[in-house]
């Protein structure tokens, strides 16, 4: 820990986040694994959003940037083009992720963009004292659902799959060593690499759900999540109402960086031969 | 795995801890109690160094250090300069 804590503002400790609130096991994971890595503070962008789990870019001591909401992706994919060579990793919640930043997240993904994404799922708007959001189950309560939300959530793991995402992991702030191992994976691929982390908001989701306390949120956690490893030997009813974790997806893709650094290449080749007046080689490649 | 028994120490930052009992209940031998509110050690000899408590904790407050090893003095929040910014270490 004590290695990993140099990856804080250690001025800024301790933080602001709810007692029991994962995000701080999620962004414990993160410089653990980074100091696992041994990758250098100066080489690091961290972008983040808005909202409970956007405040984490305030505590790394990393250039950081603590951006528009739902914008952090799009941030972020400036900031990797401009320098490729940087490691840019996106710190957002849910609804910054899946509503407000839908579209930033579904074109990345489709780019795949050498970004790596976690996502801080709390399954609501904890910032704003818990409104539902587009990742909140079924017949849950919400500030804004007092009678249980009638929308059905998102499967972020199946959108990213979708979208075109090349890593895609899912674990929990109890399934910590997990959630290290998805961590390390996704930072190590070259792509877009989507961590969701699920956690609990005993604050807001827990007490207007009556899930409990903090302890009762991680005790949900262990109980609701299969691993799929595991899932795929089980039988379908046995899965009912629980939720996969594990690595999700893993699949190499030609990734956007490079491919825009190849094309800028092969369209400066082109020019200089034109120029230089060997014109057979600016007509043969046409 | 040899028969001489590992001892750990807990490094616990009291400023940092919120009493959210994460580790406390989550503790595999029960080497934790809430006291006043803050993670304290009652039975550090029945520690095993699963460090899962220091994985889990959401505030960076517990810590577990083996004993009996020649390790450096941990640096501990409570001897961090705050004067000077983190910023200035930068390359």
């Amino acid at each position: 820990m004590s290695e990993s804590l140099d990856y804080f503002r250690q001025n800024r400790l301790p933080h602001i986040w709810c007692p029991g609130c994962g995000h701080g096991t999620v962004t414990g994971a993160l410089t653990r694994t980074l100091a696992k890595l041994g990758i250098d503070k100066n080489n690091v962008v961290v972008v983040s959003g808005i909202g409970c789990s956007s405040r984490a870019s305030g505590y790394l001591d990393f250039d950081t940037i603590h951006t528009a909401h739902g914008r952090a992706i799009a941030f972020a994919t400036g900031i990797k083009l401009s320098r490729p060579d940087m490691k840019v990793i996106v710190m957002t919640g849910d609804g910054d992720c899946t509503a407000i930043g839908g579209n930033h997240f579904i074109h990345a993904a489709r780019r795949n963009i050498d970004i790596t994404t976690i996502v801080m799922n709390n399954s609501n708007y904890g910032m704003t004292s818990g409104q539902y959001s587009p990742m909140t189950p079924t017949g849950m309560l919400g500030t804004t659902a007092p009678y249980g939300n009638v929308e059905r959530p998102f499967d972020l793991g199946k959108l990213a799959i979708a979208c075109g995402a090349t890593y895609v992991g899912r674990s929990t702030s109890y399934h910590v060593q997990l959630l290290g191992e998805l961590l390390e994976k996704a930072l190590l691929n070259k792509g877009f690499s989507v961590v969701e982390a699920v956690v609990g908001c005993p604050t807001y989701f827990g007490r207007k759900n009556k899930l409990g306390g903090a302890v009762d949120m991680f005790t949900w956690q262990k109980d609701h999540a299969v691993n799929v490893k595991a899932a795929a030997v089980m039988a379908p009813e046995k899965l009912e109402g629980k939720f996969l974790i594990g690595e999700l997806y893993n699949q190499a893709a030609p990734e956007f960086t490079a491919q825009y650094d190849a094309l800028i290449e092969s369209v400066r080749r082109k020019f200089d031969n034109f120029q230089g007046g060997v014109r057979g080689c600016a007509q043969n490649s046409d | 795995m040899s028969e001489q028994k590992r001892s750990f120490s807990h490094v616990i930052r009291e400023r940092y801890c919120k009493g959210c009992s994460v580790c406390v209940a989550f503790c595999p031998k029960q080497v934790l109690v809430l006291k006043n509110g803050k993670v304290f050690a009652e039975r550090p000899e029945q520690c095993i160094g699963c460090r899962l408590c220091e994985m889990r904790c959401p505030d960076y407050a517990i810590e577990i250090v083996e004993t009996g090893l020649d390790k450096p003095v941990e640096k501990d929040a409570a001897c961090v300069d705050y004067s000077v910014p983190p910023e200035a270490n930068h390359a």
